[in-house]
C-alpha cells in the first residue's frame, strides 16, 4: 500500500515535550499514527498525554518497540538527535527541524556511513501514508489513500499538489518531503526507486526546486529505470541567480541549478511537466487517462 | 552571510593563511597613511560585496603616495557597477590598502560544500584570476577536486595532489599544502559556506599568498560565531531584506510590480512563477514561514509596500494546520493598519477555508478572494494592468 511507513509503524518523537513537538505528536495521534514514545533528556519516566517519555532513544526503542523516530529538536541539537537515532539502529528517522548548520549535516552523513538507518530531511514536512500513518507537520485532512506517490523538496508546495490530487479524486500511496537543505538524508532517486518497486503505486509526482543538480540526476534515473508515469514541476523559474530563495538549498550559483535546465532534463526523460503549479493535479489526471489507468487509480 | 575582502583576509590570517600586509581605510587620509606605512606604494582596492571590481575600475596600483591619494579619492564614494552588483551598482565606502605583490603566476583555490558527495570539497585550478564559472564551462578538465572526510580533515596528501595537479613549483608545494590546510581549518571552524581565493599567487620572492579572499558564511550557524556575525555590513544589504529578517521573514527584492506574501519557500517560488506564467511580474519573494500571525503579516505588508514599484499584492497561504479564519483576521487587521489602497488578492487553503473567505468578503476592504493559485495569479495580474 505504501513506502517507508504504514499502519504497523511504531513512532517515537524526539523533542516531544517542546511546544512544536507536542502539538504535532498529538496531531499525529489524532490522525491514527501509532505514537508509542517520546524522548526528552531529563524527563524520562514521565507520561505526557498518555505517551511515555524516555531519556534516550535506545531506552524508548527497547521499552516500546518503536522503529521510526521524528525529530522536532531545535537546530543546535538536531544533528546530535539524528545521530542518536542512527546509533539506536532505528529503521527510519524523519527530521523536521529547519535551520541546522550545513557542516553539522556533513558530519551526520559521515556518521551514517555503514549504518542501515534511513534519514528523511532535515527541513522537511515529513512523510504520510494517507489513512494509515502521518509523521510530520502536514495537514492530514487534505490527503486521501490511493495509488499516486508524491516526492518533493518543499513543504507547502507538496500540500498544494496533494490537495489538487484529492480534489480530483486521485488518492496518494505515500507523500514524502525530502527537505530544502543542500545536505540531506534521502534524495529524489532513493524515493523514486521505492515508488517504482511499490506494487501499490501506479504513478508519481516529483516536485523540485532551483539549486543543485538532484533533479537532473533524478530525471536521468527515471529515463533509465522508471516504468511508471511521472509528472514533474520545478519551482523557481523567476528566481534571480545568487539569491537564496528561502531554503538553504534553493540558490542558483555559478550558472548551475536553474529551473530551465531542470525542466529540460525532465522533458528529455519523458516526465510530463505541469505548466504551472496549479496544474499538477490536472496534468496527472490527463496522463493517467492517456496511459489507460485512470479508472484504476481514481478513488472508488 | 557575506563579508568584505579585508575582513575575510583577517579571518584567514588567524589560521596561518598567508595574505599581503594591509588595512582597511574609510577616508582618503587613512588610505595615504597606511600606504606610507607600507613603504609609499600600495594597491587601492574597493571593498564592496561583489566580484568583478578590477574590471569595473575599483582596483588600482598606486606607485607613489600621490598616486595612492589620487586613486583613493577616485574610488571612495564611486558607484561600482560589476556583473555581480546589478545595473544600479554599489557605492564604495571602504578601501583596502595593501602592499604590492610581485606576481609570478596566478592560481585558483575554492572550498565549497558539494551536495553530490555531502562533503566539503576543495577545488584548485591553474587558471587563476579569471571567473571560475567560465573555466568550468570551457575547460572543466582544468579544475581539480578533493572531497574531504570531516573525520580527518584535508590530509597533506590530498593537498599535495592538488598542488602538483595545478603545477605549483616543486619547491613551493610544502607552502601550498600548509596554505590549503589552513584554509580548510578556517572554513570549518567558522561554518563557511564558500571560501574562494582567486587569485592565489606565487610571488617572485617565493611566497604562496592569497591576493583576494571571498568568504561566505552559513547563516544558520551564526548563533555560534558572534565574532563573525559582527562583520555583517548592513550598508551592503537591501534595507527591506534587513527589515524582514527582524521579523523572521525571508524577503528578496525583485523588479516586478506584484508584491507576494506566501507561506513556505517552495510555494513562494511557485507563486512567483505562476504570476509570470499569466503575464505579470513579481516584485518580491516573501516567505512568512509557518506561523502567519497578525504582527508578521502587518510587517510583511509594510515591507512589500515600501517598494514603490508595487501596484498590487497577492497573498497565498496554504494554512494546513493553521486555521484560515485566523489568517484572514490577520490579513484584514494588517490591511487596515497599513491603510492598504492597492488591490489585494488573497488565496487561502486549509481548515475553515469558507469562514476565512467570508471574513475577507465582508471586511469592506478592497480584497478579492481567490479559489486557487492560478485563479489568484490571473486576478492580480488583471488588477494591476
Amino acid at each position: 500500500m505504501s513506502i517507508l511507513i504504514n499502519k504497523d509503524t511504531k513512532v517515537m518523537t524526539q523533542g516531544m515535550t517542546g511546544k512544536t513537538g507536542l502539538f504535532h505528536t498529538l496531531q499525529a495521534v489524532e490522525y491514527g499514527t501509532n505514537m508509542v514514545a517520546g524522548v526528552s533528556p531529563g524527563k524520562g519516566g514521565t507520561v505526557v498525554e498518555g505517551i511515555p517519555v524516555f531519556n534516550t532513544v535506545l531506552e524508548a526503542k527497547n521499552a516500546t518497540g518503536a522503529n521510526v523516530s521524528v525529530i522536532y529538536v531545535p537546530p543546535g541539537g538536531a544533528a546530535d538527535s539524528i545521530m542518536e537515532a542512527v546509533d539506536a539502529d532505528l529503521d527510519l528517522v524523519i527530521c523536521i527541524t529547519e535551520g541546522i548548520p550545513v557542516l553539522d549535516m556533513v558530519k551526520v552523513r559521515r556518521y551514517m556511513e555503514g549504518k542501515r538507518t534511513r534519514l528523511i530531511g532535515p527541513n522537511c514536512p515529513g512523510v504520510i501514508t494517507p489513512g494509515e500513518c502521518k509523521i510530520g507537520i502536514m495537514p492530514g485532512y487534505i490527503h486521501t489513500p490511493g495509488r499516486v506517490g508524491v516526492v518533493s523538496r518543499s513543504g507547502t508546495l507538496t500540500y498544494e499538489a496533494v490537495y489538487q490530487l484529492t480534489t480530483l479524486n486521485i488518492g496518494q500511496s505515500t507523500a514524502v518531503g525530502i527537505g530544502g537543505d543542500p545536505v540531506n538524508g534521502t534524495n529524489f532517486i532513493d524515493v523514486l526507486e521505492l515508488f517504482q518497486n511499490d506494487p501499490d503505486t501506479d504513478a508519481i509526482i516529483m516536485i523540485g526546486e532551483i539549486g543543485g543538480t538532484a533533479e537532473e540526476e533524478a530525471a536521468e534515473w527515471v529515463k533509465a529505470n522508471c516504468t511508471k508515469p511521472v509528472v514533474g514541476f520545478i519551482a523557481g523559474a523567476t528566481a534571480p541567480p545568487g539569491k537564496r530563495m528561502g531554503h538553504a538549498g534553493a540558490i542558483i550559483s555559478g550558472g548551475k541549478g536553474t529551473a530551465a535546465e531542470k525542466f529540460k532534463a525532465m522533458e528529455a526523460a519523458g516526465i510530463r511537466v505541469a505548466p504551472t503549479p496549479s496544474d499538477l493535479g490536472s496534468t496527472m489526471y490527463e496522463l493517467l487517462k492517456e496511459k489507460g489507468i485512470l479508472e484504476k487509480v481514481l478513488v472508488k | 552571510m557575506n563579508i568584505h575582502e579585508y575582513q575575510g583576509k583577517a579571518v584567514l590570517k588567524k589560521y596561518g593563511v598567508a595574505v599581503p600586509n594591509g588595512r582597511v581605510a574609510f577616508t582618503v587620509d587613512e588610505a595615504v597613511a597606511i600606504a606610507e606605512e607600507l613603504g609609499g606604494k600600495a594597491v587601492v582596492k574597493a571593498q564592496i560585496h561583489a566580484g568583478g571590481r578590477g574590471k569595473a575600475g575599483g582596483v588600482k596600483l598606486g606607485k607613489s603616495l600621490d598616486e595612492v591619494r589620487t586613486y583613493a579619492e577616485q574610488i571612495l564614494g564611486m558607484t561600482l557597477v560589476t556583473h555581480q552588483t546589478g545595473p544600479e551598482g554599489k557605492v564604495v565606502k571602504r578601501l583596502l590598502i595593501e602592499e604590492l605583490s610581485d606576481i609570478k603566476k596566478e592560481y585558483y583555490i575554492g572550498v565549497v560544500i558539494d551536495r553530490a558527495t555531502n562533503r566539503v570539497t576543495m577545488m584548485a585550478s591553474e587558471e587563476g584570476g579569471t571567473e571560475i564559472e567560465e573555466v568550468a564551462e570551457a575547460t572543466p578538465e582544468k579544475i581539480f577536486k578533493e572531497a574531504i572526510d570531516p573525520a580527518v580533515g584535508l590530509t597533506a596528501f590530498q593537498a599535495r595532489k592538488l598542488a602538483f595537479a595545478i603545477n605549483i613549483p616543486n619547491e613551493l608545494v610544502g607552502q601550498a599544502v600548509k596554505f590549503m590546510q589552513a584554509l580548510y581549518s578556517a572554513f570549518v571552524d567558522n561554518d563557511c559556506s564558500i571560501a574562494e581565493i582567486n587569485p592565489l599567487v606565487v610571488t617572485g620572492d617565493g611566497k604562496v599568498i592569497a591576493l583576494d579572499a571571498k568568504l561566505n558564511f552559513d547563516s544558520n550557524a551564526l548563533y555560534r560565531h558572534a565574532d563573525v556575525a559582527e562583520l555583517r555590513d548592513l550598508d551592503e544589504e537591501d534595507p527591506k531584506e534587513v527589515e524582514a529578517s527582524h521579523f523572521d521573514l525571508t524577503y528578496i527584492a525583485l523588479d516586478g510590480n506584484i508584491g507576494c506574501m506566501v507561506n513556505g519557500a517552495g510555494l513562494a517560488m511557485a507563486t512567483m512563477d505562476t504570476i509570470q506564467h499569466f503575464g505579470g511580474t513579481p516584485a518580491n519573494f516573501l516567505d512568512v514561514g509557518g506561523g502567519a500571525t497578525t504582527e508578521k503579516v502587518t510587517a510583511a505588508f509594510k515591507i512589500i509596500l515600501s517598494d514603490a514599484n508595487v501596484k498590487g499584492i497577492l497573498v497565498n497561504i496554504f494554512g494546513g494546520i493553521m486555521k484560515c479564519d485566523t489568517i484572514a483576521e490577520g490579513v484584514i487587521a494588517a490591511a487596515k493598519e497599513v491603510s492598504l489602497s492597492h488591490p489585494l488578492v488573497v488565496r487561502l487553503e486549509g481548515t475553515n477555508v469558507e469562514k476565512g473567505k467570508a471574513l475577507l468578503n465582508e471586511s469592506g476592504l478592497n480584497i478579492v478572494a481567490a479559489d486557487s493559485l492560478a485563479d489568484a495569479a490571473k486576478k492580480i495580474v488583471e488588477l494591476v494592468k
